[in-house]
């Protein structure tokens, strides 16, 4: 049978050139009409082959049905179900590589636009807010380490059966990459706050300003407590180790998207300064790549170019998000590698950069950047923000030798439980894998805390 | 939020704070450092613990009032609290393996040498402590030091207290008279290059606690990082304390620099003092 074509349905924006300045969200979200709208356009597929594109299986068909007839409740209660962070998810996922990509849709017109009505779904349950029922107390406790993503799924998961669960967060504010990596304009910090005390009026205990491995040893958590999660990430930013890399001006993307993030230096009036480029290059073109030069330019950057050793086919980052950064104007310096910073009076003023030509493929499948000889050339630049992917943080390893992690410095785990060599203690997200997705991290504390709650014998 | 429990002034722009924080204090050793934020908009700033209580739950830190933060904190009573207050941070001093070590701590760095000075001596191995300072209103733990060090030298700039001239003029003559196998020194950037660069010279170990800028103080954004043996490391997990003759001195001190406009601007718009 044919099906009628309905186009998917666009998501409203900021205009390209207003919102290059200002740091509200960038996507405004559908209205309840276009999010049943967008859900009546599943066409209930059987084997549901976008559920097996979700790294934690929300069932979207069922979610979808229930919002074409305009029930938010139910909709989000399934959502509810095998995820936590339906606002998050809906805004951050690369769905184009996940459940959408799955969608059947597409062969008629385009796939089913899930993310943005997860969005939608996510952002109703926040502000229709219910208190959900609590679990019988098992009596059992457990201790996550790292507020972020898979910490949270993880304490929100074992909460759910009556776990009394402690999150322990180094920093002063919950949500790790959440709300210190990813901008307002994606992901308004509000929102973030808001799923996380929704978290904690479930029953989960956050301990900010606590360094696992520092201010409480982790074998005395793995002691006092019947399992230990961590849930540390990968936040130890990469440099090129090229000359002139710790001139001022030079930042790993992390400190100036912290900086401008969670110590909100993006307002006038706040404590924690940060150098304001007027030439800005950014190393790089990750989707960390892509916030740290739409932030530049929010901050009032001239110019912000995008520096990258490889072609536009081989950049990392999410199509829309280097859709949206052309929309709003930073340059692409494709096949370019930066080699040496020159700096005046200790401060960056330009980045020698050679030309690249893409040679055979490596193990990666990607085409080998290989340099041109002779073709260095100059980019004026005051300031440089180096985004070359993180790894994860010696802390944990170096204060807990008995933890066994691979050379790349990640945790070792059981594929299947996510638990580590050590009796109690599981692991998850950018700790286990290196830097990954948001959702992967969300996959990865659930399915550790399925493994722990079968454990602890709660079903 | 932690409770301020004492302050007391040490010397101008010089106040000691001791702080409530059980669980930094149970596990805090010498060398350590915590980072606070005064309150809800603050920033984070780094102090090195100058004395902890594990039985009191306790840390003492020494702040001078040199910017907005620092001003800050000033306002806050005792009995009061701070937003945020995290730690133990970095790495412990390590002086196992040396047994004769000469102390050096120049104006607030004094404070930071304590612990270690302590802990020497609780092993039954005192070391030689030098105090320096720019004037004797800014010497500071003298009482302290009298009973942890085995001979205690004090020399201020202008020869107000003890000896007229710099730290390094004192390690000059101590070390003709006795053999170190280690020099600890902490204190401002530029008096820390020339004990190292003096050193280097005599050949003696040394060790220092670098102050760099900081923001987590956990190794995820590589502010405070530093150039150590043409290695890049960071202050904070790697750190604090390195080879101070590995050190490539100017770019520590030209990171050092990298927010003094800014830092400028701030600390008017609190004391409302023009530029």
């Amino acid at each position: 049978m044919a099906f009628e074509k309905k186009p998917r349905n666009k998501m409203p924006e900021q205009e390209a050139a207003v919102r290059a300045r200002n740091f509200n969200e960038v996507a405004l979200g559908y209205s309840a009409e276009t999010a049943k709208a967008e859900a009546a356009r599943c066409l209930h597929c059987k084997n549901s082959p976008c559920m097996q594109g979700c790294p934690v299986s929300v069932n979207i068909p069922e979610f979808l049905r229930a919002a074409a007839a305009g029930d938010f409740d139910k909709a989000g209660e399934i959502i509810g179900k095998t995820s936590s962070l339906p606002a998050i998810c809906g805004r951050v996922c690369p769905q184009e590589n996940q459940c959408e990509k799955m969608c059947l849709r597409a062969k008629v017109d385009s796939p089913v636009a899930i993310g943005n009505t997860e969005r939608f779904i996510g952002d109703y349950m926040l502000a229709h807010r219910k208190e959900r029922e609590k679990a019988p107390r098992t009596g059992k406790r457990v201790a996550v380490i790292g507020s972020g993503p898979a910490g949270l799924t993880c304490a929100a998961e074992l909460s759910n059966h009556g776990v009394e669960v402690t999150v322990f967060e180094a920093f002063h504010k919950a949500g790790g990459v959440l709300v210190y990596g990813i901008p307002e304009f994606r992901l308004p910090k509000s929102l973030v706050q808001a799923e996380i005390d929704k978290l904690c009026g479930g029953g989960v205990e956050i301990k900010l300003n606590t360094v696992a491995g520092r201010t409480v040893p982790i074998e005395e958590l793995a002691e006092k407590y019947d399992a230990v999660f961590i849930g540390s990430g990968a936040g130890l930013p990469m440099f090129m180790n090229i000359p002139g890399e710790n001139l001022n001006g030079v930042y790993s993307a992390n400190e100036y998207l912290t900086r401008i993030n969670l110590m909100k230096a993006y307002l006038p009036d706040s404590a924690t300064p940060v150098q304001l480029g007027k030439r800005v290059a950014v190393i790089g073109a990750g989707n960390v790549a892509m916030d740290a030069a739409r932030t530049a330019l929010r901050m009032g950057a001239e110019s912000v170019k995008i520096i990258y050793r490889r072609g536009r086919e081989e950049m990392p980052a999410r199509a829309e998000e280097i859709h949206h950064a052309e929309q709003e104007g930073i340059e692409f310096c494709l096949l370019s590698n930066p080699v040496s910073f020159q700096g005046e009076n200790g401060w960056v003023k330009s980045t020698r950069c050679v030309k690249m030509a893409l040679g055979e493929p490596d193990a990666s499948g990607r085409r080998r950047p290989e340099p041109v000889a002779g073709s260095e050339f100059d980019i004026e630049t005051d300031m440089v923000i180096v985004s070359l992917g993180t790894r994860p943080n010696p802390l944990i390893k170096n204060s807990f030798a008995a933890l066994q992690t691979s050379p790349k410095g990640t945790i070792v785990v059981d594929e299947e439980t996510m638990r580590t060599n050590i009796d109690n203690i599981y692991a998850g997200g950018d700790a286990v894998t290196g830097a990954a997705t948001v959702i992967l991290a969300m996959g990865a504390g659930r399915k550790a805390s399925k493994a722990i709650l079968e454990r602890l014998d709660i079903k | 939020m932690n409770k301020i429990l004492k302050k007391t002034r040490l010397a101008e722009n010089v106040t000691e704070y001791v702080i409530s924080a059980p669980d930094a204090a149970r596990h805090a050793h010498p060398g350590q450092f915590v980072i606070l934020r005064v309150d809800e908009e603050g920033e984070r700033v780094p102090f090195t613990i100058c004395d902890y209580d594990s039985q009191a739950g306790t840390i003492t830190i020494l702040v001078q009032e040199v910017g907005y933060s620092t001003l800050k904190l000033a306002r806050v009573p005792e009995g009061g609290y701070i937003a945020d207050f995290v730690g133990p941070l970095g790495n412990p001093t390590d002086l196992s393996e040396f047994q004769n070590v000469l102390l050096v701590g120049g104006g607030i760095g004094t404070a930071v040498i304590y612990p270690q000075a302590k802990a020497l001596k609780a092993k039954g191995r005192p070391s030689d402590v030098i105090i320096g300072a720019r004037n004797a209103s800014l010497l500071m733990y003298e009482k302290e030091f009298a009973s942890a060090a085995k001979e205690l030298r004090f020399i201020t700039d202008d020869g107000s207290s003890g000896v007229k001239g710099f730290v390094t003029d004192e390690l000059k003559r101590m070390a003709a008279e006795k053999k170190y196998d280690c020099v600890f020194a902490v204190g401002p950037l530029p008096m820390m290059r020339a004990v190292c660069a003096l050193t280097k010279e005599l050949g003696i170990k040394t060790v220092v606690s670098m102050n760099s800028i900081m923001v987590d103080g956990t190794g995820m954004c590589g502010c405070c990082r530093l150039t150590v043996g043409g290695v890049t490391k960071y202050a904070c997990v790697d750190g604090p304390e390195f080879d101070g003759h590995l050190i490539d001195w100017d770019e520590a001190i030209n990171r050092g620099k990298t927010y003094r406009e800014q830092e400028a601007a701030h600390k008017c718009r609190l004391t409302g003092e023009v530029k």
